[in-house]
């Protein structure tokens, strides 16, 4: 259907009810497999045992908000980008910093890992001087001049959201303000494809882990979450049931569907097969936005961290929130889980990063258990020490 | 939330819904039924009439939404930073404290969202004025948006009302010319300020037309029941639980908790023996199997003594022309055909006519995709065929039986002795042993990670 202006006997109204029309109709056809509710399904799983996560690495070093933080597949490095225009690779083990990076444009929004030779991405991004990406191969030599080496690849219209790599490091996909995502081949900088189909600032993309490896899911301030075939640069599948700027959308390690965060404080469940938002994770008392989000490794729990500094903890089938973290003062821009699903990861605006696990395992209440009764000891000996 | 605070067409963006939401907690704390109950406070010699202490505040909000005191001291903290409570004794420090301290509500005047952006009850109270004054004066755009701030600002409307009926009278006061010239004032602010421009700009005819499409095409789509998906979940949850360390914990123990990086060894890429959990793992699906490299490796000896191996061998320069540099495409394209495709090729693969037929026209216009047919009939032959195979192989179960199963880490009984951390050797450096290994054992670079 060709779409160069109306048609004849069309006008704006009448475009507009055709596409409110379809739109009740699509909705009546996805609740015509709607048999049940996840949360229905999900009675018969065993209820979460008290989840016990807590904060206990710090990593400080940027002097101001640091926008964006990835893990390396090595299970212990980290990237974190900030605002006061340095990009530090962290080992978040030994809390060493092992490069930094100074950058020109300070408004560093993403950064990401690549999966093979350890190429570190930085976006540049808005201020009207810079809506391009970067690739930085990292090298032993902890002297070079790292900042040198930085090559563009990418280019948009306006500022760059998110990007990620795609299996290689041959392949970049970037989302952007101008409305679009494209598909970049790092070493020519081309633009190979381009997406379009979001009517606003698109904010955040994943790849989909899938079998074919050939999609990927885009989130925007339009609303809408749009899945993507990269190939052919389709859009296959759309959802639009947030009320306010879709943050951060991230798949279920499955590939079967995929977690959106939102300014409207839920996040929500997609699955892709039934073609439907299957779940809203949302509490009274949650007010202020989610603005990223992370599923744990078998994709039971889901991490979101918001802008009024907390991380919440959902448990995907129930629907109920696990467990709640506190400790950022300030918001929180991103959450992921270590490759190995073993820690999590929380960059803040209040310039640090925070790495979080769970001790939830019974044989450790018993060693908390004895370190208490230690601990007493001590203190009731020094009592005695001081008193005498 | 976009640093772009116009949208397309030059409205300005709603900004900061977890405004409305505070306002709405605010307005449920000052109901007279289930709100809050004030009473009067003494300030020094003052009484104040109307307050409350930050105590009820934390004991109503941990009452009325089922959350932790520690989580309502968070909630309430915010509800003072944005201003909708304020502290009456040390009114600059902006705290919530949990005691007698007295606080009062703000009014609805200098709510954060009347403030910022330029502000939507200055606009409510014109439209009303306007409505007021002569029924029927509002314009279509006028109407449309006066209903919708009406629906927005609901909790408000009394005091937009009143304010309206306020200035309307005081005006009435004034010299006739020079009630004349304010109202034409007021109507050139808003004018500028709120431009009649349709309220869903985005909605152009071709945006609208994409959208018919797309609807179109959905209303197609081949959808599953839910109940079957749903299940998928739990399976699939379920399945790797045992695998999620933060669920279940991991043996010998999470490197973050013990600083013993002895998971991370015994989980290396590639390892003498590997763990019980993660043989295991490659048994969940094709997938899994392919993704680890030690895996591929293993399913690989299987497809040799099975004389097949030419199948992972092609699946694998597939992945490497559709993932790799653009610029090699046009060679990597044709050592494939050189490799497996031509007639009388080494390893050769048996694909059906028809995909080979296709595969061959296309090969004459080498890109990315060409080889996407011929690889996806031979990743479903692997993975119907061989790989169900390969899980029955005496090979598989050979390694099950021989893999470790780490012994948890006896906790040391002096909790306070630290283990050293040590680094590990940067990633850059094992991408050198990656390149060794893609020589070695003919793995694909993208499968290569670090140990």
């Amino acid at each position: 259907m060709a779409c160069q202006g109306l048609q004849k006997g069309e006008t704006l109204e009448s475009l507009k009810r055709e596409s409110e029309t379809l739109k009740k109709k699509l909705e009546e056809e996805r609740n015509k497999l709607n048999d049940v509710e996840l949360h229905q399904v999900a009675e018969k799983v065993e209820v979460l045992s008290a989840l016990s996560i807590k904060t206990r690495r710090v990593l400080k070093g940027h002097g101001n908000k640091v926008l964006c933080m990835d893990w390396c597949k090595d299970k212990r490095r980290m990237v974190s980008s900030s605002q006061d225009g340095k990009v530090i690779v962290w080992d978040a083990f030994t809390l060493n910093k092992e490069h930094g990076v100074p950058l020109p444009c300070t408004w560093v929004l993403a950064c990401a890992y690549a999966p093979l030779r350890s190429l570190c991405l930085i976006m540049n991004g808005y201020l009207g001087l810079d809506n391009k990406c970067s690739v930085i191969p990292l090298s032993l030599d902890k002297n070079e001049n790292l900042a040198a080496k930085k090559k563009s690849v990418a280019m948009h219209t306006n500022y760059v959201s998110g990007c990620s790599f795609t299996n290689s490091d041959m392949q970049l996909l970037t989302s952007s303000g101008d409305g679009t995502c494209a598909l970049w081949d790092v070493e020519s900088g081309q633009l190979l494809q381009s997406f379009h189909g979001h009517t606003a600032d698109v904010l955040s993309l994943d790849l989909a882990p899938s079998e074919t490896g050939n999609t990927f899911v885009s989130g925007g301030c339009d609303m809408k979450a749009n899945v993507w075939d990269m190939r052919s640069g389709q859009n296959i599948q759309s959802f639009e049931s947030h009320e306010s700027d879709i943050n951060c959308v991230k798949y279920y390690p499955s590939g079967d569907a995929f977690a959106s965060a939102s300014d409207d404080a839920t996040c929500r469940f997609y699955d892709l097969r039934a073609d439907r938002e299957v779940a809203v994770y949302q509490k009274d008392s949650i007010i202020f936005g989610a603005s990223t989000c992370d599923f744990s490794l078998s994709g039971r729990l889901l991490f979101a961290g918001y802008n009024d500094y907390t991380i919440n903890v959902w448990d995907v089938l129930k629907g109920t929130r696990a467990t709640i973290l506190f400790g950022h003062e300030n918001r929180v821009s991103r959450v992921r889980v270590s490759p190995d699903g073993t820690a999590l990861g929380s960059a803040s605006w209040d310039s640090t990063l925070r790495v979080s696990w769970s001790f939830s395992t019974g044989s450790n209440y018993i060693f908390r258990f004895i370190k208490l009764l230690f601990w007493v000891n001590s203190r009731l000996v020094l009592e005695f020490t001081v008193a005498f | 939330m976009t640093i772009n605070t116009l949208a397309k067409g030059g409205c300005h963006r709603e900004q900061m819904a977890c405004f409305r939401k505070m306002e709405k907690v605010i307005v449920a704390m000052q109901d007279p039924d289930m709100g809050m109950k004030m009473r009067n406070q003494r300030l020094l010699i003052t009484v104040i009439p109307h307050a409350m202490t930050g105590h009820d505040i934390i004991t109503w909000l941990t009452h009325k939404y089922r959350i932790s005191e520690e989580e309502a001291l968070h909630l309430g903290n915010m509800l003072v930073k944005y201003g909708y409570i304020y502290p009456l004794k040390e009114p600059r420090c902006l705290v919530l404290r949990p005691d007698e301290s007295p606080y009062r509500f703000q009014t609805p005047y200098f709510w954060t969202s009347t403030r910022w952006p330029a502000s939507e009850l200055d606009y409510a109270i014109y439209l009303a004025k306007k409505n007021i004054r002569k029924q029927g004066e509002l314009m279509e755009y006028e109407k449309e948006r006066y209903s919708l701030l009406h629906k927005r600002i609901n909790h408000t409307w009394d005091f937009v009302v009143m304010q309206a009926r306020e200035q309307l009278r005081s005006s009435k006061q004034r010299r006739k010319a020079d009630r004349i010239v304010l109202e034409c004032q007021e109507q050139a602010y808003w004018l500028i300020n709120r431009p009649p421009c349709i309220v869903h700009i985005q909605h152009s005819s071709s945006c609208l037309c994409l959208q018919i499409e797309a609807c179109r095409k959905a209303l197609g789509r081949n959808r599953v029941k839910s109940s079957i998906c749903l299940e998928g979940f739990l399976k699939y949850s379920e399945q790797y639980l045992n695998h999620d360390p933060i669920m279940q914990g991991c043996l010998p123990s999470n490197p973050w908790i013990s600083d013993d990086t002895a998971h991370w060894t015994m989980n290396a890429e590639i390892v003498p023996v590997p763990t019980r959990l993660r043989v295991e793992r490659w048994s969940f699906s094709f997938t899994e199997l392919l993704n680890d490299a030690m895996g591929r490796k293993e399913f690989m000896t299987y497809l040799e003594k099975e004389f097949s191996a030419e199948n992972l061998y092609f699946w694998q320069a597939c992945e490497d022309i559709r993932h790799g540099e653009n610029s090699k495409i046009v060679e990597k394209v044709e050592d494939v055909y050189k490799n497996f495709l031509a007639p009388g090729a080494a390893r050769w693969v048996n694909i059906d006519s028809k995909t080979m037929d296709k595969t061959l026209e296309g090969i004459k216009r080498p890109h990315r995709f060409v080889m996407d047919d011929a690889q996806m009939h031979i990743y479903f032959l692997m993975k119907k065929d061989s790989y169900p195979r390969y899980l029955k192989s005496d090979l598989y179960k050979n390694m099950l039986a021989k893999a470790i199963v780490p012994q948890e880490t006896k906790k040391s009984v002096f909790p306070f002795m630290r283990r050293q951390r040590h680094s590990s050797p940067s990633p850059a450096q094992t991408a050198t042993q990656a390149q060794q290994l893609v020589w070695c054992y003919g793995l694909s670079p993208a499968c290569c990670e670090y140990p």
